[in-house]
């Protein structure tokens, strides 16, 4: 076979095989070139996360808007701290906005859902979020819903 | 048992020796870059050990990315998950069957191939009259081929990946009708560039780097008999597989070990 084929077809696996990695980062993995730079993080605090992940969504009316950036507890007063990636700039949430944390599809991915507030004021990057409802727990409704019950 | 014990400690002895020769060989070939007049034998070999297991890499990345979304098809839908298969498909894929399956055909189509070829170079005394003409075969035959087999396997990794999810794609999308944009956006929410592409393919590296080096070295280690290289060709695919199979654990641990 001729040098220059030879050369040509090592061109051309070498281009697919670059092709095939740039397809895996932006296609299979998603990724969103413009996300990192335009982000700023919100903590909220919850009496339970119980399953909720670093990586989980943070979604409003259903949209994702964010990600779950890190997950730390405060043994104090057995909170768990939750740090909220919100893509945009400061000032897209209004200041009383809530949080809940909420149950995805059968296989059971939580994800942070928000709620709309109606302050004029904003969230700033570091901001606590007051509003909060922890995840439900299975067993503890379960519990509880024995109890009931019994009582009556 | 005197017997036995010797010939255990033999063996290792010389399980050590070839170890040795092999590093030394390995260093040897590598050292420093290899030079631009050389870079036409490296394309050369590219074309050799990469271009032409192109096929046979497709054709199974193809098989097995359908079979894939048909299994998780199968057990996904009777929990209503079927949206799951997409991303169940390029995890598995990403982290392990694409780097080992793909290493396993590059030993068996390229490896052996290498080994052969250098084993037979060897057993007609091709390597020593070269020596004798002041050509080092370390850098005109075994640097080249370890080169070309480094840059080859990592980009048939990626090829077959893409493949094997477009062959999933087409099963679970066209034919079982499973909704295309969740196999899409279920994929894009939790492979991660890094965590899951990225450790990839620093496997494939790893996998490249063992498999070619155990290729040429059974090759250049040949007894220079016909037994000899038959013997060494087997040594190549067994080794190399083995290898892959147990680094391919090793690694999977450390890497996902602590499953965050």
């Amino acid at each position: 076979m001729h040098m220059r084929t030879v050369e040509i077809s090592v061109g051309a696996f070498v281009l697919a095989g670059a092709l095939a990695l740039v397809f895996l980062a932006v296609k299979v993995s998603g990724v969103n070139l413009s996300q990192s730079s335009d982000s700023y993080v919100v903590q909220a605090r919850f009496d339970d996360v119980a399953g909720l992940r670093p990586r989980a969504k943070v979604s409003m009316a259903g949209v994702t808007v964010g990600r779950v950036a890190r997950i730390e507890v405060d043994m104090e007063y057995g909170e768990a701290i939750v740090y909220l990636e919100i893509q945009g700039q400061p000032g897209n949430l209004s200041l009383d906005t809530g949080a809940q944390i909420l149950t995805e599809g059968i296989l059971g991915a939580r994800y942070v859902s928000l709620l709309p507030g109606a302050d004029v004021e904003t969230l700033a990057d570091g901001d606590l979020i007051e509003e909060t409802q922890g995840a439900l727990v299975l067993e503890n409704l379960v519990g509880d819903l024995i109890t009931r019950l019994g009582a009556s | 048992m005197m017997d036995l014990v010797r010939a255990l400690g033999d063996r290792s002895l010389e399980r050590l020796g070839s170890l040795g020769r092999a590093s030394v060989m390995w260093a040897a070939a590598l050292w420093g870059l290899p030079r631009l007049s050389e870079l036409p034998l490296v394309i050369r070999q590219i074309y050799n050990v990469g271009v032409l297991s192109l096929i046979i890499i497709v054709l199974s990345a193809f098989s097995i990315g359908a079979v894939i979304a048909l299994q998780f098809y199968t057990q996904l839908a009777r929990f209503g998950a079927e949206d799951a298969v997409g991303l169940g498909l390029a995890l598995v894929l990403l982290r392990e069957l694409g780097p080992v399956v793909t290493g396993l055909l590059f030993a068996g189509r390229a490896g052996s191939a290498v080994t052969a070829e250098i084993g037979l170079m060897k057993t007609t005394e091709q390597l020593s009259s070269m020596e004798m003409m002041g050509v080092d075969p370390l850098r005109r035959i075994v640097a080249p081929r370890l080169w070309a087999g480094m840059i080859s396997l990592p980009l048939l990794t990626a090829m077959f990946n893409v493949v094997a999810i477009y062959g999933g794609m087409v099963v679970a999308v066209e034919w079982l009708g499973s909704d295309v944009g969740s196999f899409w956006s279920g994929m894009q929410d939790s492979v991660e560039l890094w965590e899951d592409v990225g450790k990839g393919m620093v496997k494939s590296v790893l996998f490249a780097i063992v498999v070619t080096w155990i290729a040429v070295f059974q090759g250049y280690d040949t007894d220079p008999t016909p037994e000899g290289i038959g013997l060494a060709t087997t040594r190549t695919v067994v080794t190399s597989s083995v290898m892959i199979l147990a680094m391919d654990f090793i690694l999977t641990l450390s890497m996902y070990g602590e499953f965050k």
